[in-house]
């Protein structure tokens, strides 16, 4: 996704990233990210916090507005509701993160792409 | 507590699997940047996702992609009733949350809710939806012009893009 925004960017069309996973985005460079230091699945806020959502938008919006040069990171102020003890966990042999059958569904959707690639397509 | 560092952290989570080769991901020391071209309440806006949003109302559920089509990148209406809408993905953290709630993570009444009240000229009519294709030259190549060309037609000024 920060690759797009890189080429939108380029082309002419301002972009804002919001996202969760901030080194990510970082690492790969983006005009405008704006962080919120969730779980990676609700970076436009919390499910079922309208109220939430809406400062995560309007702070998107003033992004565009405020942000002068590239590599602007804001980060919204918001704080998971149910504490921080997913970040210990995420991405850790305690705690697999996926099934087996979504990793199994997963593993099946990349080969799949990589079927797509070999015949020259994708 | 600080942010996860998930470039360390699924590195090292996916040499424990046994995958040697760390995945490489994009960087650059080169950032563009365009400032905006006229105020926010004049501009367009698109949306952008890789959260293989779909719509329960097509008539095929399945992405270009599991259909075996070569395409990356798809259109979703934005004005598609949201509760049609849901994400196919499995890329996200589903020991912490979960993808319930669409705006959490595709924000189009959000973003409707900004042009009703004048705050951006338009959400465009298009949004898209972009399957991580797991390589930086079909992204670059194929897939992003894919969207700047879409953008264009539509006289998109800014675009709102959010991976899951």
């Amino acid at each position: 996704m920060s690759l797009i925004s890189r080429y939108l960017e380029d082309n002419g069309i301002p972009t804002v990233v919001a996202a969760s996973a901030r080194d990510i985005v970082e690492t790969c460079g983006v005009p405008r990210l704006l962080f919120t230091d969730f779980p990676l699945g609700n970076p436009c806020g919390e499910p079922g916090d309208v109220a939430q959502q809406r400062r995560i938008a309007a702070m998107a919006m003033e992004l565009f507005e405020s942000a002068d040069r590239p590599r602007t990171t804001q980060q919204t102020p918001f704080q998971w509701s149910k504490g921080d003890g997913w970040k210990s966990r995420v991405f850790t042999q305690e705690q697999p993160w996926q099934t087996p059958e979504i990793k199994n569904a997963w593993l099946e959707k990349k080969a799949l792409y990589r079927k797509l690639k070999d015949k020259g397509g994708a | 507590m600080s942010y996860v560092r998930y470039i360390d952290r699924t590195s090292a989570y996916y040499r424990a699997e046994g995958y040697d080769k760390p995945y490489q991901w994009a960087e650059f020391d080169e950032v563009p940047f365009t400032p905006l071209k006229k105020p926010l309440a004049e501009s367009r806006l698109a949306l952008v996702s890789t959260s293989e949003i779909a719509s329960r109302a097509w008539a095929d559920q399945r992405l270009p992609l599991e259909r075996g089509e070569v395409a990356n990148v798809y259109p979703v209406a934005t004005d598609t009733p949201v509760e049609e809408l849901y994400s196919r993905t499995h890329s996200y953290d589903m020991n912490a949350t979960t993808l319930d709630d669409v705006n959490s993570f595709f924000p189009v009444t959000r973003l409707a809710e900004l042009a009703a009240a004048g705050r951006i000229g338009s959400l465009a009519p298009t949004a898209y939806g972009v399957y991580n294709a797991y390589s930086k030259n079909k992204t670059l190549g194929t897939d992003a012009p894919e969207v700047l060309r879409g953008c264009s037609e539509e006289g998109v000024d800014i675009a709102l893009l959010v991976p899951v």
